[in-house]
């Protein structure tokens, strides 16, 4: 598996969230979940404005095989959303932890980050899972 | 423990990832599904499918017993070598499972069934063989590739000696011979033209390393799953099972209600269509952004029905399916896909043939 991004923090369920220098928090799914998902064709992402809350599904991503919820790892409004990803949705197979982000979101409850793994922590899971 | 085919270790190899497939542990994608399912509409793929069950039936009464277990007529195989599609029913006209069999001479046929279905259809088989003088032998010793795509034909053909590339490069559809000790049928599931190949245990490997090197892409069950839906072809257990007849499933023209040939279900089958009622299977397509998958409800002029098997088409972009809804005319047809109601198109299928979207798909 692919080094993971040591600024990231994720949930359990496969999401990462990034900290920006402004405060927002980027959120994406792991090169963990986009290999198990497969080749990914489709992408709903939420409209900016949307209120989100912490571990409540924000997105789906429908490969090939299956539809996937994606839940954030926060609770925010959401402030950007990554268009492109409506033409090329297979950016997130390609660069997971890049330019397949999916959303931003304000970071309303600071706390919150504490709840999520840290990159070892993550890999650590990922690795029980394949067990 | 899941069954394992010969060519195991050979995809394990080539990184393919495996899954579980009724009971068989397979390989569903060797990196990339959408790759591969373009590697078959515009140059060569092959797919491991030993998992299938190969029956030989024989006997003096072989014709007698088929003409009483499929709902296709074996009349029609005049020539050694033929295929022949059919379903195979329970009296209430339920399909046990949909099948080939082919004619090899007036006392040996050749039946290949699913690998899903392999023990009911085998007790089936058996129990309704009692009163004939047939012999049914399971043929665990064959392998079975399918090489598929636009120039499949010609890359396995280069590696048969020129006897038997003769004799297998002269096959029509759906029919087979034997070539090189290899029985070559010029069959398929993916709305390609191309050959199915059962091939002795022991030449199997060494039969698929061949066939990679002449530049046959090994593809998973996972685009043979896009391939036959955008033909048009049902999967078992997913489009239809005992619960739907032939009619319910897009599979009338497989069903032959010639004079006199008493197959178990027809009377069944008779009466449903007597009373006109028999439900019916649309293909869909969408052209909102999103996936159709199986369990999802559709919403038609005659009535409410389901998504049987929906998925994303690599070749046409979108997303396509077939349904199942009532009798009736079908008219404007909506989809709800988490709580939302999207419009659908139907429209004939199949929506893929040979590496070309059908009109008005």
């Amino acid at each position: 598996m692919s080094e993971i991004p040591g600024d990231l923090k994720f949930l359990k369920s496969h999401e990462w969230a990034r900290v920006e220098d402004g405060g927002t928090v980027t959120v994406g799914i792991s090169e963990h979940a986009q290999s198990l998902l497969g080749d990914l064709v489709y992408v709903e992402l939420p409209a900016v404005g949307d209120k989100l809350v912490a571990g409540a599904a924000a997105a789906v991503v429908e490969s090939v095989k299956a539809a996937s919820d994606v839940y954030s790892p926060v609770t925010g409004t959401v402030t950007a959303v990554n268009d492109a990803l409506a033409d090329k949705p297979e950016t997130i197979n390609e660069d997971a932890y890049g330019e397949g982000w999916l959303f931003t979101v304000t970071l309303d409850e600071p706390d919150q980050l504490g709840e999520l793994l840290s990159p070892d922590d993550y890999a650590a899971l990922v690795e029980d899972e394949a067990h | 423990m899941n069954q394992k085919t010969i060519y195991n270790q050979t995809h394990r190899d080539a990184g393919a990832k495996m899954v579980d497939f009724g009971g068989w542990d397979m390989p569903i994608h060797y990196g990339s599904q959408i790759e591969e399912h373009h590697a078959v509409r515009r140059d060569a793929g092959m797919f491991d499918v030993s998992h299938m069950t190969v029956v030989d039936v024989r006997g003096a009464d072989v014709r007698a017993y088929l003409r009483r277990l499929l709902a296709n007529s074996i009349d029609k195989l005049k020539v050694p070598g033929k295929a022949l599609y059919s379903c195979m029913l329970n009296e209430s006209g339920g399909v046990i499972d949909d099948l080939i069999v082919y004619y090899l001479d007036d006392t040996f046929y050749r039946v290949v069934v699913n690998a899903s279905t392999r023990d009911k259809d085998l007790a089936w088989m058996a129990a309704q063989a009692e009163g004939f003088a047939v012999t049914l032998g399971e043929r665990a010793d064959l392998a079975m590739v399918a090489v598929q795509g636009p120039n499949a034909r010609a890359k396995t053909l280069a590696l048969l000696t020129p006897a038997a590339a003769e004799r297998a490069g002269a096959l029509g559809k759906f029919a087979a011979c034997d070539a090189d000790g290899l029985f070559v049928a010029r069959t398929g599931y993916t709305g390609e033209d191309g050959f199915e190949i059962m091939v002795p245990e022991d030449q199997a490997v060494a039969f698929w390393q061949r066939l990679a090197e002449a530049g046959v892409r090994p593809c998973g069950l996972g685009a043979r799953d896009t391939l036959r839906l955008e033909a048009g072809m049902a999967l078992y257990g997913q489009d239809m099972d005992e619960s739907v007849t032939p009619y319910e499933a897009g599979l009338a023209w497989t069903v032959a209600l010639d004079e006199g040939r008493g197959f178990i279900g027809r009377d069944a089958l008779e009466r449903q269509l007597a009373r006109a009622d028999a439900r019916q299977m649309v293909g869909l397509v969408m052209d909102e952004k999103g996936v159709l998958r199986h369990g999802q409800a559709v919403f038609a002029a005659c009535g409410q029905g389901e998504i049987l098997s929906g998925t994303f088409s690599p070749t046409l972009g979108k997303s396509i399916a077939l349904a199942r809804v009532p009798a009736g005319e079908v008219g404007a047809v909506e989809v709800d896909i988490r709580g939302k109601r999207l419009p659908l198109r139907a429209v004939k299928y199949p929506f893929v043939r040979d590496g070309k979207a059908q009109p008005d798909v």
